[in-house]
């Protein structure tokens, strides 16, 4: 039973991100739509490239008059942080083909940090899927109906929505925060990535976060 | 935009993901290198808030999100249920700008 409570919860933890992820999804069909990105693309691009920050970076690259080779180089410069994040939830995806397969286009970063803040057995696997499916669901969903409000659905902003997604991120790692040398490497990661945004592209300063692991220590202490 | 953009997109994004996931299996690495795995995306998820918290387009994002983020924060830590911490987050800023704070 207290498993079975403990998925439930899961779920609904996971359905609260998705219904975040749903309302920036519907901005960006909307975004997309004022900026002339015809509908089959915007859909596609929500479907197929399922990652948020390259998709408003790409549809603003081609708003600000950009070529798409900019937009795609930008989008996938910002994607590069996946690569380490698939080494870290590897574990939790498994190593069968039709895993890896699938869980690789579910690789979000809400869904990694939703699934290592529920350790690496079966309750993260479960995590992972139930989160990464629910997150696909309703950026799709969010999207075409942002498509096809179109100009009437106002700011996202409005619903502070862009502050929902650290402050979830962060109570999603607050656990892992109690190790010392954790708590050091982020502090490192965060002030590094700060202090070179107004320098690098965006993407870098996030990548560049990677040096945090400087302050890392010889050994686990806690 | 135009298809060979978004397919182009769709496929690197796609071969990034799956390259981490496939290293994984391939290489034996020791323990004490695992842990720089841990400690890497936990490096990458902090910076990735740092910088959302922060920032907007390279410039300061204005005062209601960091203020949200910090209110959610401190909910989360309250131990406050998750579903509650995203509310609360996106409703401090929320009101914040109602306010008329950018």
């Amino acid at each position: 039973m207290r498993s079975l409570d403990r998925t439930t919860g899961d779920v609904r933890d996971a359905l609260a991100l998705a219904v975040a992820v749903g309302v920036v999804g519907v901005s960006f069909g909307a975004l997309a739509t004022a900026a002339g990105v015809p509908l089959p693309l915007t859909v596609a691009m929500s479907l197929l490239v399922l990652a948020g920050g390259a998709q408003f970076l790409a549809v603003a690259v081609i708003a600000a008059g950009g070529s798409p080779v900019a937009a795609v180089a930008g989008g996938l410069l910002l994607n590069l942080r996946h690569l380490p994040f698939g080494l870290a939830v590897a574990n939790v995806v498994g190593d069968r083909w039709p895993a890896r397969v699938l869980g690789a286009h579910l690789l979000i970063d809400e869904v990694v940090a939703f699934s290592r803040a529920r350790g690496s057995g079966a309750r993260a696997r479960r995590a992972y899927w139930t989160s990464g499916i629910l997150l696909a669901a309703f950026w799709n969903a969010g999207t075409v109906l942002g498509v096809v409000a179109g100009s009437a659905i106002p700011d996202p902003g409005v619903f502070g929505v862009d502050a929902a997604f650290p402050a979830a991120l962060l109570a999603l790692l607050l656990p892992s925060l109690r190790r010392s040398d954790t708590r050091r490497v982020g502090l490192a990661a965060a002030v590094i990535a700060v202090a070179t945004s107004p320098f690098l592209a965006p993407g870098l300063p996030v990548l560049a976060g990677l040096l945090g692991l400087g302050a890392a220590g010889r050994r686990r202490t806690t | 935009m135009t298809w060979p953009a978004v397919l182009s997109l769709a496929a690197g994004t796609y071969l990034v993901r799956l390259t981490g996931l496939l290293l994984r299996g391939r290489v034996r690495v020791p323990a004490h290198v695992e842990r720089y795995f841990d400690l890497g995306a936990t490096a990458l998820l902090l910076a990735l808030v740092a910088v959302s918290t922060f920032t907007q387009d390279g410039g300061f994002a204005g005062w209601a999100r960091p203020l949200g983020v910090l209110v959610g924060a401190v909910a989360a830590w309250r131990r406050v249920p998750f579903v509650l911490v995203v509310i609360i987050a996106a409703g401090t800023t929320a009101l914040l700008r109602l306010a008329g704070l950018p």
